[in-house]
């Protein structure tokens, strides 16, 4: 199938904060895909590359086989664009919004009352089309951006972390709907730093971090190419790092496990890729205690995107997240995207 | 979601279609849809301003009480002062006028700013506007709307202080020069709106031009009082352009093209001399802006 985006060797730097150093993915039409990775990755910057919010330092960037920095008015008219804060007007009502919105893409004058109405309808936003937007909770916002996103029926949707601080049932309400969206044909590109939403909605996916791809493919592909099992071991809730290591040593040796690895975030545990289908627990468990290791908690599971994540960078996304989060500058980051 | 229509009829309402904005209707109507973002987006000022109608107010009442406070002040001024049987609240009107205009477009990049660090101008920015000076016209549009709203409360109020009423044409003339020192005033606060790192920046330029601007023109004073270098600095003042031809509209019954309504240091400037310094203030401003905008739009 054609590609409906195309990345290639994209570099952004704000300052000397190199925000994305080398990213390149292509998003097929029609296919939901999904860009993963913690907390300044730099899946905003791509975004808003993508977007032409931002003009990149290098590299490539094609929608719909036209040059979005070559040409990015006729790239803008064929993305729609949610962005992770939306920041309606809150004076205006939903409608006014959406009507202004409209006009922006200019739908000619006669159509835009009707397509207005559709996406209201589509979106479930009768109750509250006439209502002022302030006075909106997140899910309704962010179901209102979704429609505005997709006033000018546009070939990509993007989407920004769409459903960070929704509730539950927000969160499988926008999932539904990109669903919905993909089987009407739209191609719809997401950016997440939840596993979860990514694995349940993404037909591709390139997981990122410190703006580079770690790799790209099917999420069920990026699964198996890790292939085994995966087992998570504590020998104590906090490990010294002389007892992982000896561990390490004694579980490398048995014939079953291909490879070990110290995950110094979380206390020094140990997490393990085992050939499935052998009684591996209760070997490791043995193993250990011959030299008199204790096991604090051992656990065994089909990988996951994030064991995926684990194998390119040494930890999970969430420790990437808890790291990242102590020394970023959120305040900084934003006036750098106001520019 | 929504159990009401078919599921046949969202997938339409859904599905993706590259004619229906403007690219199908490729360059040919740029001009109509630089028109219908322009008026847009100048609905969204006036709907806001509908639902938020202090500023407005505030608007109008400041250069009504410059008005009462500045006449009385110099009430007991010797007669004959500031010039033929010109009371000091008449001298006055044509200055608040210019500096009501001046300040309300002084501001206009505020709301601005707020859209850049609320995130409303990148939906402006990722939508295909035909030209991003659509934002700088409805701006533009929506502040020469209020400053008109001013003008006839200054007017209104002076002829009731006894300032009398200029003719219609002197009216048209005063809605002229109003547009013009407008225009370039908006287009320089929509600049720095861009420039600057955040409305704290912008505030505190707005702080430091408004009122010394107002004071280095001939608004309180005519040039005649003043100290030579501060003569110097008003003749250069824009304000003061825009002022004085207001002020002999005023004060003289007849005035023509070719009147001399300000006498600079150096020349005197007949009307049409001073509205062409206002159209050269205009371009200059457009101008130096367009590279700000351009980058900041890129």
């Amino acid at each position: 199938m054609a590609s409906a985006v195309l990345i290639k060797n994209l570099q952004k730097s704000y300052g000397e904060v190199q925000a994305v150093k080398d990213i390149s993915f292509t998003v097929r039409s029609g296919e939901i895909f999904g860009l993963l990775g913690p907390n300044g990755a730099g899946k905003t910057t791509t975004i808003r590359c993508l977007c032409t919010l931002a003009k990149p330092d290098g590299g490539k960037i094609e929608v719909g086989g036209i040059d979005a920095i070559a040409s990015p008015k006729a790239v803008r008219q064929r993305l729609g664009y949610v962005a992770q804060e939306v920041a309606p007007d809150k004076v205006l009502t939903g409608r006014e919004l959406l009507k202004l919105q409209a006009a922006l893409y200019h739908l000619p004058k006669k159509v835009i009352g009707d397509r207005v109405g559709q996406l209201i309808e589509v979106l479930g936003l009768q109750e509250y089309a006439d209502m002022k937007t302030g006075s909106y909770s997140g899910g309704i916002r962010k179901r209102l951006d979704l429609a505005a996103g997709l006033l000018h029926q546009p070939e990509v949707l993007v989407l920004d972390e769409p459903t960070v601080g929704l509730d539950i049932e927000s969160r499988m309400v926008v999932w539904e709907f990109l669903q919905e969206l993909r089987s009407a044909g739209t191609t719809v590109l997401i950016t997440s730093h939840y596993l979860e939403e990514i694995d349940a909605l993404a037909d591709r996916l390139a997981i990122i971090d410190k703006g580079v791809v770690i790799d790209e493919g099917k999420p069920s592909e990026l699964k198996d190419k890790l292939g085994g099992d995966r087992v998570t071991l504590r020998i104590r809730e906090f490990t010294p790092d002389e007892e992982a290591d000896k561990a390490k040593h004694i579980l490398e040796s048995l014939s079953f496990v291909e490879e070990v690895i110290i995950n110094a975030v979380q206390g020094n545990s140990l997490n393990l890729i085992v050939k499935p289908g052998q009684n591996s627990l209760s070997q490791i468990e043995q193993s250990l205690s011959e030299v008199n290791l204790p096991t604090f908690s051992l656990a065994q599971s089909r990988p996951s995107l994030d064991d995926v994540y684990l194998a390119a960078t040494g930890q999970t996304i969430m420790d990437a997240e808890l790291a990242a989060a102590s020394t970023r500058d959120l305040k900084k980051e934003k006036k750098q995207q106001m520019k | 979601m929504s159990q009401s229509i078919s599921s046949n009829k969202i997938k339409s309402i859904l599905a993706p279609n590259s004619t229906i904005g403007s690219s199908s209707k490729e360059s040919s109507n740029s001009l109509g849809d630089f028109l219908q973002e322009t008026s847009a987006l100048t609905q969204r000022l006036f709907i806001q301003l509908q639902r938020r109608p202090s500023s407005l107010v505030a608007g109008v009442i400041q250069p009504f009480m410059w008005l009462i406070l500045f006449g009385a002040l110099f009430s007991k001024a010797p007669a004959n002062l500031f010039g033929n049987d010109m009371s000091y609240a008449t001298f006055l009107a044509p200055g608040l006028i210019v500096f009501a205009a001046f300040s309300g477009a002084l501001n206009a990049g505020l709301p601005v700013m707020f859209d850049r660090e609320f995130g409303f101008l990148n939906r402006l920015l990722v939508a295909p506007l035909s030209s991003r000076y659509s934002i700088v016209a409805a701006s533009t549009v929506y502040i020469i709307a209020i400053s008109f709203i001013q003008t006839a409360v200054i007017v209104l109020a002076s002829a009731i202080l006894g300032a009398g009423l200029p003719g219609l044409a002197g009216i048209g003339a005063i809605a002229l020069i109003v547009f013009l020192i407008v225009l370039g005033v908006t287009a320089l606060s929509l600049g720095l709106a861009f420039a600057l790192p955040g409305h704290i920046e912008l505030l505190a330029v707005i702080f430091v031009t408004n009122l010394p601007l107002l004071f280095a023109s001939t608004a309180l004073a005519p040039l005649n009082f003043m100290a030579g270098w501060l003569q110097v600095i008003a003749s250069l003042n824009p304000l003061t352009y825009a002022i004085e031809p207001i002020r002999y509209i005023y004060s003289h019954g007849t005035w023509a093209i070719d009147s001399i309504v300000l006498n600079t240091p150096w020349f005197g400037f007949s009307f049409g001399a001073v509205i062409l310094v206002l159209l050269g203030f205009d371009a200059l401003v457009l101008l130096l802006i367009q590279p700000l905008l351009r980058r900041r739009f890129a």
